[in-house]
């Protein structure tokens, strides 16, 4: 079963035509990464999966996207982001404790068992591979946690919600390369239960640990293929000078 | 000439300081006369005790209580309709013909002289609802009147929060409402306790506004309901000064050291609070 299809999907923010005429099908249990340079509409595509472009007023779509075979614009937007997490480009944890971040969707969805929030956080938290390094200071502000311990802290809180997709925009634009080893070690282990979208402005990201990889540009979706192919063969000339750094 | 930078610094600097100088200088002579002409005649009887002989002795204790009476009144009515209001504003209103008027109504609400919300309210809450001059017209008056500073000074603090912290809220599934309230609102707390600290501060010292609609001229005993009149620190100062022949000074600058000292403290506390709030604060 297809997890995401788009059809033609048209996004403008006021005259900015930033995504033109996307079709792209995921697959479940894929890491399909976006690569492209900045303002070529990778972010944007994003967060029409998870209906966060319509926060902005200058918000305009045709064409469609639909989730598990249904039109996103049907699917109630709180029901759609709960089953379609998303990690952002900073790490950004709410100013709650360790605790309260991530229990902050759950407890947004009506748990209120203390035990079963207890045992989730453990469950998240280990998933994102953090809960040794916060174990014993759960009640500590997120603040305190460094770049890279944020950011884990933010995957946690995503997984915690039990999504199916994880969409990650370039979760690891503000992390040392140490720190980014870890988040990407995070995310190849997630594959097997989530399926994850992954925009990265890093191609060596993308060719690490994408199963398949589209490359964007202005707006336009260039190519998509199995990552291997996209670095070793590329068809389109122009994905070829991105991937050997002739621009972007 | 040669332009010499440092010299133009310092002659900066002199009138940036001078300025701030002419700011602090007129606060620091009011407060000093008043403490210096006021605090003598403070003691426990006259902050106690029912005014005597025609105002000329005894006490102040039910314009103490009357001020207390209008401000609690006052805020209550304004607070929760103002937060409601600057919640609206912040979070929920799109930049339409609607929202235009309702900020440009809050504007001129704010630069209405406080003499006309005391006719307003005369015309309103005493004649119109038929509340009469009472507690209750008072403070829905001094309500009005504080709407604007409580609305715009929430707004700030609720518009303030970090629009990223909405964003996470909401991609983790919250509603709209649940993200106010969980994340938007705690961190807006500080910022709207400002402005009712200002508001607080307003109705205390204000008289015009309860001139007509409360203010009783000389009730040496305290309301029993918010239906009955109540006498007022700032009214009551202008009538000791004013409207009654051969009032001690001590007295009127007694009184006058108690509304200064009682709006004062009611801004300490807020402070205080605040403070402990802002350092709570994590980001």
């Amino acid at each position: 079963m297809v997890i995401f299809e788009t059809h033609d999907l048209n996004i403008w923010f006021g005259v900015t035509h930033a995504v033109k005429k996307v079709s792209i099908e995921i697959q479940p249990n894929e890491i399909m990464s976006i690569i492209g340079p900045s303002n070529s509409g990778k972010t944007t595509f994003l967060r029409s999966l998870n209906r966060m472009n319509e926060l902005n007023p200058s918000y305009k779509m045709t064409g469609a996207v639909e989730f598990e075979r249904e039109d996103v614009k049907g699917i109630d937007a709180e029901e759609l982001r709960r089953k379609v997490g998303m990690v952002f480009a900073l790490p950004l944890p709410l100013p709650l404790t360790i605790f309260d971040n991530v229990a902050y969707g759950m407890r947004m969805h009506g748990v209120k068992d203390k035990k079963k929030l207890r045992d989730k956080v453990e469950r998240a938290l280990q998933q994102g591979y953090l809960w040794d390094e916060v174990k014993d200071r759960l009640d500590e502000s997120a603040f305190k946690l460094s770049g890279g311990q944020q950011q884990r802290l933010c995957i946690a809180r995503t997984l915690a919600v039990e999504p199916e997709v994880i969409l990650f925009d370039e979760p690891c634009s503000g992390l040392d390369p140490i720190s980014t080893a870890k988040v990407e070690d995070a995310m190849v282990k997630l594959k097997e239960r989530y399926t994850i979208v992954l925009v990265t402005n890093n191609v060596k990201q993308a060719a690490r640990v994408g199963d398949r990889t589209a490359f964007f540009l202005n707006g336009e979706l260039i190519e998509i293929d199995k990552t291997d192919r996209i670095f070793t063969a590329p068809k389109d000339p122009r994905t070829d000078g991105y991937i050997r750094g002739k621009f972007g | 000439m040669t332009k010499n930078p440092y010299r133009a610094q310092k002659i900066a600097f002199f009138f940036l300081f001078l300025a701030t100088l002419l700011i602090v200088v007129p606060v620091g002579l009011i407060i000093v006369s008043i403490i210096q002409k006021g605090l003598p005649a403070i003691n426990w009887q006259f902050l106690s005790d029912m005014p005597r002989q025609g105002m000329r002795s005894g006490g102040i204790f039910p314009a103490i209580i009357g001020t207390l009476y209008l401000v609690a009144g006052a805020i209550i009515f304004a607070l929760p309709i103002g937060l409601l209001a600057a919640i609206y504003l912040s979070e929920y209103s799109k930049a339409n013909m609607l929202t235009r008027i309702i900020k440009l109504a809050i504007v001129n609400l704010a630069g209405v002289p406080s003499v006309v919300y005391g006719l307003f309210g005369l015309a309103l809450f005493v004649v119109f609802f038929k509340f009469g001059a009472s507690i209750l017209s008072g403070s829905l008056t001094l309500g009005i009147m504080i709407l604007p500073i409580i609305i715009t000074t929430s707004r700030e603090a609720l518009e303030s929060v970090p629009q990223s912290f909405r964003e996470v809220s909401l991609s983790l599934g919250a509603s709209k409402w649940q993200t106010i309230r969980h994340i938007v609102l705690p961190n807006a707390i500080p910022g709207i306790l400002t402005g009712t600290i200002l508001g607080l501060g307003r109705a205390a010292g204000e008289t015009a506004p309860i001139l007509f609609t409360v203010a009783a001229f000389y009730l040496p005993r305290l309301p029993d309901s918010v239906f009955d009149q109540a006498m007022a620190l700032p009214y009551h100062l202008y009538v000791i000064s004013t409207q009654v022949p051969n009032v001690d000074e001590k007295i009127r600058y007694g009184t006058a050291f108690v509304l200064l000292a009682l709006v004062l403290f009611m801004n300490l506390v807020a402070i205080i609070i605040r403070y402990k709030l802002r350092k709570k604060k994590k980001w």
